[in-house]
């Protein structure tokens, strides 16, 4: 009561605690805790970034129609835009009427230029995707977005942009105003087109007409017509296709279908091969093993096998897995196919085995921590009532020693699901037109090579010809990626807590 | 306080301490006992370091034996002896022999596992397996191939019963054996190691991580076990000893001391070196 008096008169400014900060309390804990919040934040900003540029991609935007300055006409869709310093030569050879009009926005706008990528697709046409168009260009009309401006997305070459102005049956034209053939198309479009039926003729930006067939149209609508519903059923429709269609035009559009199914299958595969292995090495080592020089020599070994690139694991697999192991299977059993290699080439099995080797020690270590932490009282109460060995493993230890087997397993499936490198050697492919898995004899087809979401990213960002267009959809894939592993990881965990309940409960 | 008393009846334990090996005094009571289980000239070394002298006795047949003595005397080694359990330490050496009714224990044919079947150990620290209540009492039986349900069902309820558990776990055997309390847990391995009717019944301090109530309720279990079982018992509590066992073996570093007949050895103890344990005065 004293003290507390004393402190109120002296506006309680003194304090012996207040002495050492150190003496406070556990200043540590802002360390640490700073620590942490400082890798959520990283975690947080990675995965809303990958959302972010993930899920806007499918979003439809409008098109827009640009009359430059020149009198050209561009039409598509804004992909984005960026200010640049351009050099005074460009400027200087651009027409009069530009030049004043850059000359009024350099010095407006402190030696910078604002220019925008449009999607201008008809590449039949124009021989380009996408094209850079300087804010400077816009003529008096700026921006406009024309009410039957028309997306096509088509099997080949890219997406189209147009206005209708007719549809043909068989040749014959049925009628010329947009929203006649607009009408039309929506009828006669659908499943089963037949081939070169039905066509609807476009009116290009560029002035030009074109027929498409119906049968190569996967998507159309009237992109400035859009109400929030539209949106959202193409945005939908376009996720669907994405996770349930096979890619088209060299990976950039389409689904990732048979990329998720390769890797779900490759990382199954791969657990099921590493975690027998794993676990019968940590045996061995943990219970049978004299303990000794050779036995730490063993271990340190394979944790440094944990260390080693992965793309020297590829190296090992495509040399021993495909070329020793699948030769020597295809010089035993498919001797007619010869030279065209069945399993003397990459394929899922090698994938799985090599990514298995890779993420062996992971799982070893696992294990072998979980059988070390089986109590010994255990063993001797098993070995007392008159088990031999293996039955106090197989019935006491191992049961025991599961739920840490179970985060071996998650571990070096988080691992094998997330490596590019060594697959690329030993099976994953740009494009594989058949899945591993179907309903032709004998179903499992291990020798045939698989998409891989991870190789198809590195496809799409580094690989595709059509680069603009394929960049979106490193984001998609990327977040697809990220799901699965998610999604398989989620899964084991909830198998190891099951375990867990089943195995422990409280001692007191 | 070193009276002149006790200086005198220190004397074979001062033997003792200087590494003499000093005769078992055995009350002539156990002479007309029938022997099931006898350790003849048993000596054990934990490495260099010798941890059993030339342990002689012999365990009567449906009796209760206790072992005494101080901390780190080699009771639990005696007791692991007798099973074996002490092959599991690497650095463990013996010589000597035990018989488990005819039959030697330590001879050079001998199966280890068919040897523990024929007896079974309760720990000082319960440790039941990571399985049901059930797996967890029949585990004995199971190793050793018995698959038909109903008889496993049947002496399961029984070594439940046997050891007091049944009435509180009948309605959750298929719960798991870890999910009881410390004195639960300690009763289902008592179930457990009587379960497939051993010869023996080894008990290494059942009763040192239990709370009275859970004690009392093992001790009466001794108490019922006896005529039908062989146990032999460590403890550290003589009161417990005194309650439970019909005979008493008194141990000091590694020397058995005196052996006889609990009551004897209680009240009216032929050394005066058990006395001074018993009573207190040293240990
Ligand atoms: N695994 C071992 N390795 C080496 N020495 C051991 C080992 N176990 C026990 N000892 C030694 O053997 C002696 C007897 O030990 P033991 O455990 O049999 O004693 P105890 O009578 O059971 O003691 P307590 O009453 O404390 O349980 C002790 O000196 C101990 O240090
Ligand atoms: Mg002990």
């Amino acid at each position: 009561m004293v003290s507390r008096k004393n402190g109120q008169k002296s506006n309680g400014s003194y304090s012996p605690q207040a002495a050492s900060l150190l003496a406070r309390g556990e200043p540590m804990v802002w360390l640490t805790g700073f620590g942490l919040v400082m890798g959520l934040l990283m975690v947080i900003a990675l995965v809303g970034y990958l959302f972010y540029e993930g899920s806007v991609t499918f979003w439809p935007s409008p098109v827009v129609q640009i009359v430059t300055l020149d009198g050209s006409v561009v039409m598509g869709e804004i992909t984005r835009s960026e200010d640049f310093e351009p050099q005074p030569e460009t400027v200087a050879a651009l027409g009069e009427e530009e030049i004043s009009a850059a000359q009024a926005e350099l010095s407006r706008r402190e030696g910078k230029l604002r220019r925008s990528l449009v999607r201008t697709g008809n590449f039949e046409l124009t021989g380009e995707h996408f094209r850079w168009v300087e804010d400077f260009r816009f003529g008096s009309q700026g921006i406009q977005k024309p009410k039957w401006a028309l997306i096509f997305e088509r099997t080949a070459w890219g997406r189209f942009y147009g206005v209708p102005v007719g549809f043909l049956i068989d040749g014959e034209i049925q009628t010329t105003g947009p929203e006649e053939s607009w009408k039309l198309f929506n009828e006669h479009s659908g499943q089963d087109i037949p081939p070169s039926r039905y066509a609807i003729r476009l009116h290009t930006a560029s002035g030009e007409t074109k027929d498409l067939d119906l049968a190569e149209i996967v998507r159309a609508y009237p992109a400035n017509q859009l109400g929030l519903g539209r949106k959202i059923g193409i945005y939908l429709d376009r996720w669907r296709e994405f996770l349930t269609a096979e890619p088209r035009e060299a990976n950039s559009e389409g689904g990732v279908f048979p990329a998720i199914f390769g890797t779900v299958v490759m990382t199954l595969g791969m657990t099921l091969l590493v975690v027998p292995f794993g676990v019968m090495s940590a045996l061995y080592l943990r219970e049978y093993a004299r303990q000794g020089w050779l036995t730490s020599m063993v271990r340190i070994s394979i944790n440094n096998l944990a260390g080693v690139p992965s793309i020297v694991f590829g190296v090992f697999g495509l040399g021993f897995f495909s070329y020793i192991v699948g030769g020597s299977i295809d010089a035993i059993f498919f001797v007619d196919k010869l030279p065209n290699p069945t399993f003397g080439t990459g394929g899922i099995i090698w994938a799985s085995l090599t990514l298995a080797l890779l993420t062996l020690p992971v799982v070893i270590v696992a294990t072998e921590e979980a059988l070390a932490a089986v109590p010994t009282s255990m063993r001797e109460g098993s070995f007392a009532c008159g088990a031999t060995k293996w039955q106090t493993i197989a019935r006491v230890v191992l049961p025991r020693a599961l739920p840490g087997v179970m985060t071996g397993a998650i571990l070096a499936m988080a691992r094998g699901a997330g490596e590019v490198a060594p697959l690329m050697l030993v099976g994953a492919v740009k494009l594989a037109p058949d899945l591993p898995l179907d309903q032709h004899f004998p179903f499992f087809h291990p020798e045939r090579s698989f998409m891989h979401l991870g190789f198809h990213i590195y496809d799409l960002g580094f690989q595709s010809q059509n680069s603009e267009a394929a960049k979106p959809m490193v984001f998609t894939t990327t977040m697809v990626l990220m799901g699965i592993i998610l999604l398989l990881n989620t899964a084991a965990i909830w198998l190891r807590s099951r375990m867990a309940r089943r195995y422990s409960g409280s001692k007191f | 306080m070193p009276t002149i008393e006790s200086r005198t009846a220190g004397d074979r334990l001062t033997r003792i301490a200087r590494g003499e090996v000093v005769s078992t005094t055995i009350h002539p009571e156990l002479a007309h006992e029938e022997a099931v289980l006898d350790v003849q000239g048993f000596n054990l070394w934990y490495g260099e370091t010798q941890a059993i002298f030339d342990v002689s006795m012999s365990i009567p047949q449906g009796k209760v034996t206790a072992l005494i003595g101080p901390s780190g005397c080699g009771k639990s080694t005696l007791l692991r002896s007798v099973n074996r359990m002490n092959d599991l330490i690497e650095t463990v050496s013996i010589s000597g022999d035990m018989k488990l009714g005819p039959d030697s224990i330590y001879g050079k044919s001998v199966d280890v596992i068919e040897l523990r079947r024929r007896m079974g150990m309760v720990f000082q620290k319960s440790n039941p397996f990571p399985m049901s209540i059930r797996e967890n009492v029949v585990y004995a039986l199971k190793i050793n191939g018995e698959r038909n349900r109903a008889v496993l069902d049947e002496v399961c309820e029984k070594a439940l019963r046997g050891a007091a558990l049944w009435d509180e776990v009948k309605d959750r055997l298929d719960e798991s054996g870890l999910s009881m309390s410390g004195g639960q847990q300690q009763r289902l391995c008592i179930a457990r190691a009587i379960a497939a009717e051993p010869e023996v019944l080894l008990m290494d301090e059942p009763c040192s991580a239990l709370d009275p109530i859970a004690t009392s309720r093992v001790e009466e279990l001794i108490l019922r076990l006896r005529g039908d079982y062989t146990v032999l018992m460590v403890t550290h509590n003589m009161q417990q000893a005194s309650r439970v066992s019909d005979f008493t073996a008194f141990m000091y570093l590694g020397q058995v001391v005196e052996y006889g007949p609990t009551a004897r050895l209680f009240t009216n103890p032929l050394l005066k070196e058990t006395e001074d344990y018993i009573t207190g005065r040293f240990g």
